[in-house]
């Protein structure tokens, strides 16, 4: 950021100063000007030899090795979404920088002491909350998935062999999140007895707001106000966001200000034009929250290209907002024949589970495909069956099977055959 | 471990750190001595404050299918016309036919039926998929226009959404909308939304 560490023109405290100014800037930008500054070429002094010469010293904060390269794929727009890099990840938890982002009216940007959380509505208490009486509430600390309703569509929609596990379900993350049951502040206020419903409300410019279940929101809701260890960065919601374990993305309502009990759902537009399924009876079908069990190959996949015969190990992620994860199956003969993956323990309850699985790759042409199986049974359908029951102009929640094709030269293409 | 075994020892764990304060204890039969279980939670913990009344008013922006939320003020699409022209069509086009990306709000087709789910090319608009016209009022409330929302008056949110019901052939356009007259206006799709059945019902739906 300041130079190379042996830059001789900038004494110590120069460069103190100027590191402290370049982060206190970019802590202003939007995460997507924060990134462009992180993806600027890096010139990255490598020493022909690490075991001759000192590194770096200790720093404020850790970048990534400028080997590495992730990044999601932002548009630039202001009601637009970013999707994260899984097919590059490992294990389960979604580096907070590179967690998926939608937003409606771009990235709120909140100043916390300014920041107040309302109840209100059909309670016998109305409240307002600063967020350090938020956080004052006894908490809790969870991991759970975090998935759009629209992850998918790209391979539902418009499939070809160029489409990697970031374009399909890029928009899924997984994290630790710690905040107050939404229960413990309803406590607080007295919910009437009338209340079924609770309108959620954005502090964004787009003031989203979904009507939730009481039902929902009394049995795992959190207003989350930490993510992985820090508080929540302004993309995912920051100060305090909703969070509904195993629904979808939309709902879990970001910058949130304000939870009003109501007695029948506001039908707004989020919950109405969009976030509602069509279905091929002539009917859309509302209020669609639960994320159905689903599950993708992350590799081998495109862009990847095997270069040598042999064991290969098949891994990748499966989810359900139903329940725990109970067995992810594998087949590497375009699901002819089935063989149980192995699960990565511990494996948690709404939350992004690693499965992999061994194969021997002797150079034939190989269609690879993981079907995911939940604590309530519910098997992850094939594409033709997603098809035929939801139809071929449905949107949301394409949880159908995913597909790849290992080609004879090693290539690896995203297989849109049903 | 068994799951139920690390579910114990994690929870044992768990009540050691918070009883802590007690840890100390020379008792040589135990190095943990004796600890307090957790207190029960209070009827309240005491925080936050009553917010004023004008306080809610400010933030309780939503308008339901009732008509709950809608403020006096009124006007037709004929008067809404002029606020469109100046402040939407930049982004939804002249007669709302949508200016890419953003898609159209009018539009009626198909006129029979309501095939979205079966014909991916049909695209949706206020006219053919909107369910309820209090949500237009709602959403333009909310968020539009994008560059400067909560900038329309009530008497310019009644005009444009008068507009937008009236060019998608909803409306005549000289009924006035008004916090009467909006929740009576029964939307071409109000029929077609059903609740998910998907938990209820066995196998893939």
């Amino acid at each position: 950021m300041a130079g190379s560490p042996d830059d001789r023109s900038l004494t110590r405290r120069e460069l103190l100063v100027s590191t402290a100014t370049a982060l206190s800037a970019a802590a202003l930008l939007p995460e997507s000007d924060q990134a462009a500054l992180g993806t600027q070429p890096a010139e990255p002094a490598i020493p022909a030899d690490p075991t001759k010469a000192p590194g770096p010293p200790t720093s404020a904060a850790s970048a990534r090795s400028p080997f590495v390269q992730m990044a999601r794929t932002p548009t630039g727009a202001i009601a637009g979404s970013s999707l994260a890099p899984i097919h590059l990840m490992n294990g389960t938890v979604t580096p907070s920088d590179l967690h998926f982002e939608r937003h409606h009216a771009g990235v709120a940007m909140i100043d916390p002491a300014r920041y107040r959380l309302m109840l209100h509505g059909l309670v016998d208490r109305p409240l307002v909350l600063t967020l350090d009486e938020l956080k004052s509430f006894p908490s809790v600390t969870r991991v759970y998935f975090l998935e759009c309703s629209g992850n998918g569509r790209a391979a539902y929609n418009s499939p070809k062999p160029e489409l990697t596990p970031q374009l399909i379900d890029g928009l899924l993350g997984n994290a630790e999140w710690t905040g107050v049951p939404v229960r413990t502040v309803l406590r607080e206020v007295g919910v009437r007895s009338e209340a079924t419903w609770a309108l959620a409300e954005g502090g964004d410019a787009a003031l989203l707001s979904r009507s939730i279940p009481l039902e929902k929101l009394t049995e795992d809701s959190l207003l989350v106000y930490a993510m992985n260890g820090e508080p929540l960065r302004p993309a995912a919601g920051y100060p305090v966001r909703l969070l509904n374990p195993g629904w979808e993305g939309n709902t879990c309502v970001k910058w949130l200000r304000r939870l009003e009990l109501i007695s029948q759902p506001n039908m707004s537009r989020d919950e109405t034009s969009k976030y509602s399924d069509p279905l091929p009876n002539d009917t859309a079908r509302q209020f669609s929250f639960v994320m159905d069990a689903k599950s993708t190959i992350t590799y081998p996949t495109y862009p990847v290209q095997l270069t040598r015969r042999g064991w290969i190990e098949i891994r990748g992620l499966a989810w359900s907002g139903r329940a725990r994860i109970t067995a992810v199956d594998v087949s590497t003969d375009g699901g002819r024949t089935w063989t149980a993956a192995k699960l990565q323990e511990p494996v948690l309850d709404k939350a992004l589970v690693r499965f992999t699985h061994s194969f021997q790759w002797n150079g034939e042409r190989s269609t690879i495909l993981s079907r995911a199986v939940d604590a309530t049974g519910y098997v992850q359908p094939t594409l033709a069956e997603f098809r035929r029951v939801r139809g071929s102009g449905t949107n949301y929640h394409y949880n159908h099977l995913r597909a790849w094709t290992v080609q004879a030269d090693g290539r690896v293409v995203y297989e849109a055959a049903p | 471990m068994s799951r139920a075994s690390a579910a114990l020892a994690l929870g044992a764990s768990l009540v050691l750190a918070c009883g802590g304060g007690g840890g100390g204890s020379a008792d040589s039969g135990s190095a943990r001595g004796s600890v307090s279980p957790a207190a029960s939670e209070p009827a309240s913990y005491a925080l936050g404050r009553t917010p004023e009344p004008q306080e809610i008013a400010a933030w309780d922006l939503d308008v339901n299918p009732a008509g709950v939320g809608l403020p006096s003020g009124r006007a037709t699409a004929i008067e809404g016309a002029s606020v469109y022209a100046a402040k939407c069509a930049i982004c939804h086009g002249a007669r709302g036919e949508g200016v890419a990306p953003n898609p159209p709000i009018v539009g009626r087709e198909p006129r029979e039926g309501f095939g979205f789910g079966r014909d991916p090319a049909l695209v949706k608009t206020v006219g053919n998929y909107w369910p309820y016209a209090t949500t237009v009022y709602d959403y333009l409330r909310r968020a539009m226009p994008q560059d400067k929302p909560g900038s329309l008056t009530p008497n310019e949110l009644y005009g444009v959404t008068a507009w937008i019901l009236a060019e998608n052939g909803i409306i005549a356009r000289d009924v006035v909308m008004d916090s009467l007259s909006l929740p009576q206006v029964k939307m071409p799709a109000r029929d077609r939304f059903v609740r998910d059945d998907r938990l209820t019902t066995p196998g893939f739906k």
